[in-house]
């Protein structure tokens, strides 16, 4: 079927994308190949012997164990305050009609694209004034607080996308509309429940700027804060743990992302980014 | 809140009264948090950009009206993280991930399949890694010591300390690595939505190829791409950990963006009130963007 010019383009195509890929793919080698060498240094080198000690030395409660909870308190404390709050907040946006929901949803899609980094400073600021610095509590809030207008906006158009005929038989046998919600309204959109979830998850898993500045004791750093102790406290870096615990880091948000990926198609994020 | 209107809903609840404000409680949780931590912040952000607050002894800030505006457009450092904001946007993100996102999501569409999906994830691989692990992964290939200047040496080419000779460009070079993926997605995404039959029927009529993209392809899509332009660059915008973790800045002040200026103006050197004007400034900038891509949203629907 394919003609040798159609053929020829789809060569051309390939060499191209390969070559695009061997360039992105070796600072991710570096990464792979050096948690796996004894001598790991800053070069992509085949390891002249595979070995775990790397993983074996930063698997331990300071350097690893401890970070990954932080971060798991945090950014899990902050993505159920997200979605939960979302979740109620997109039922009346997208069952009523009010006057209020289209400024609403505009504030909300406006607050959406704000560079949150800008306004570090004064929460900042803001929180030493009312005793939230340096606490869980405080960074998990701003945290939420800072993922909600994209949880809200997409949460609201998954919802719209759940017709309204089985709420309202569910009305007529007496339900209350907190539990439509929760009963018939959140189940039916599953899919994008989760996906709210592991986007909100994901983007605070590796978000370095929030907790390097809410947070001051070591003990409550997450994982994108204390990976710098690499370079600054333990004097000469080896690269080779470092890269070890890059990985350890990283691989719960690839996992969770292949796990939506392979669900619900690639861009599963931007559904509601881009076409708004 | 006052009732709503042209509401022909049947009511859940107790006795089919509209209770509007009823209606509105679930709504209450995210008010209090996007009041109290985005609203807060930022009018607290418009406030003290106009004080001398500092570090140290906070309870004697006062008012100085545009003081640190003035300040900020007659210091050099300023004026020089301005430039590079400028530089590191217009290179990383309007020309390296836009373009280079356009052209994968393009050659996507002739690729075999094996090679379209390999790409794929290793250009979405270093777009999902935390922020501060893709600055290690950039920092070791830039180093000195590092893969590029490896591969320069195998190549007889001439090898220089990148991060120090071109610390922008470097950062800059990681930001598209680390962003291509998103446009990748969308214009994958726009692409995929272009009916077979239209570039079939201009191939028929003799276009070549980069007269089908400049006449056809890209005029169909350029609403993808005015949207893409914009999340780009808010996200370029805002980019920090990145930049903190492959120079700090430096050396000297030479990738020092404005996110970078505002934390060393308001904690390496206390002054917060200046730092939160810088952070201000930035603001308004994002708030510009992201009001040109409400506006592109809403030409779309």
């Amino acid at each position: 079927m394919s003609s040798p010019r159609t053929v020829r383009h789809r060569l051309a195509a390939d060499a191209g994308l390969l070559v695009v890929a061997a360039a992105f793919v070796l600072p991710l080698a570096w990464v792979v190949l050096s948690a796996l060498d004894p001598h790991a240094n800053l070069q992509v080198k085949i390891p002249d012997g595979v070995t775990l000690d790397n993983f074996d030395a930063v698997l331990t409660p300071d350097i690893t164990f401890t970070p990954l909870l932080n971060s798991l308190l945090l950014c899990g404390g902050a993505t159920l305050l997200t979605v939960a709050s979302a979740a109620l907040a997109a039922y009346p946006l997208s069952r009523y009609r009010s006057r209020f929901n289209n400024p609403f949803l505009a504030t909300v899609l406006f607050a959406t694209c704000l560079p949150i980094t800008a306004i570090m400073v004064p929460v900042y600021a803001l929180f030493v004034q009312v005793n939230l610095i340096d606490t869980m509590q405080g960074t998990i809030f701003f945290f939420a607080a800072s993922q909600l207008p994209f949880a809200i906006w997409l949460m609201k158009n998954f919802m719209d996308g759940v017709p309204k005929e089985l709420e309202e038989a569910a009305w007529t046998d007496g339900a209350s509309s907190f539990q439509s919600l929760i009963r018939i309204v959140l189940p039916l959109m599953g899919p994008g429940v989760a996906v709210v979830t592991v986007f909100s998850f994901v983007m605070m898993w590796g978000n370095f700027f929030v907790p390097f500045m809410l947070l001051l004791t070591p003990e409550q750093m997450p994982a994108s804060v204390s990976i710098n102790d690499f370079f600054g406290n333990r004097g000469t870096v080896v690269y080779g743990q470092l890269a070890a615990f890059s990985i350890i880091y990283s691989t719960p948000v690839i996992l969770l992302y292949v796990l939506v990926a392979r669900r619900f198609g690639g861009g599963f994020a931007l559904g509601g980014a881009v076409k708004g | 809140m006052p009732p709503s209107r042209g509401d022909h809903q049947v009511k859940p609840g107790r006795g089919g009264v509209r209770r509007p404000l009823t209606r509105a409680l679930p709504l209450a949780p995210s008010l209090v948090l996007l009041l109290l931590f985005l609203a807060g912040p930022i009018a607290y952000c418009a406030y003290i950009a106009f004080t001398d607050l500092q570090l140290t002894g906070q309870a004697h800030s006062s008012f100085v009206g545009f003081d640190n505006f003035t300040a900020a457009f007659r210091d050099d450092a300023f004026l020089n993280a301005v430039w590079l904001t400028l530089v590191f946007t217009v290179l990383s993100s309007l020309i390296g991930q836009n373009t280079l996102g356009l052209a994968l999501a393009a050659l996507m569409q002739r690729a075999s399949k094996t090679v379209r999906t390999v790409t794929g994830a290793v250009v979405v691989c270093a777009w999902v890694l935390p922020e501060v692990v893709a600055g290690f992964l950039l920092y070791a290939f830039f180093r000195r010591e590092g893969t590029l200047n490896a591969i320069l040496d195998w190549l007889h080419l001439p090898t220089q300390n990148w991060l120090f000779t071109l610390p922008i460009l470097a950062v800059s070079f990681a930001n598209v690595w680390r962003g291509t993926a998103f446009s990748m997605l969308v214009y994958s995404a726009a692409l995929g939505e272009i009916p077979k039959e239209i570039t079939e029927a201009a191939e028929m009529d003799g276009a070549g190829g980069w007269r089908r993209m400049w006449h056809i392809t890209l005029p169909m899509i350029r609403r993808s791409i005015g949207t893409n332009l914009m999340l780009n660059t808010l996200q370029t915008l805002s980019v920090f950990g990145l930049i903190w973790v492959m120079t700090r800045g430096g050396p000297g002040n030479r990738s020092q963006t404005l996110p970078l200026f505002m934390y060393e103006q308001a904690f390496q050197k206390s002054m917060i009130g200046y730092g939160t004007a810088v952070a201000l400034l930035l603001l308004v900038v994002g708030s510009l963007f992201s009001l040109v891509y409400m506006r592109l949203l809403r030409s779309e629907a």
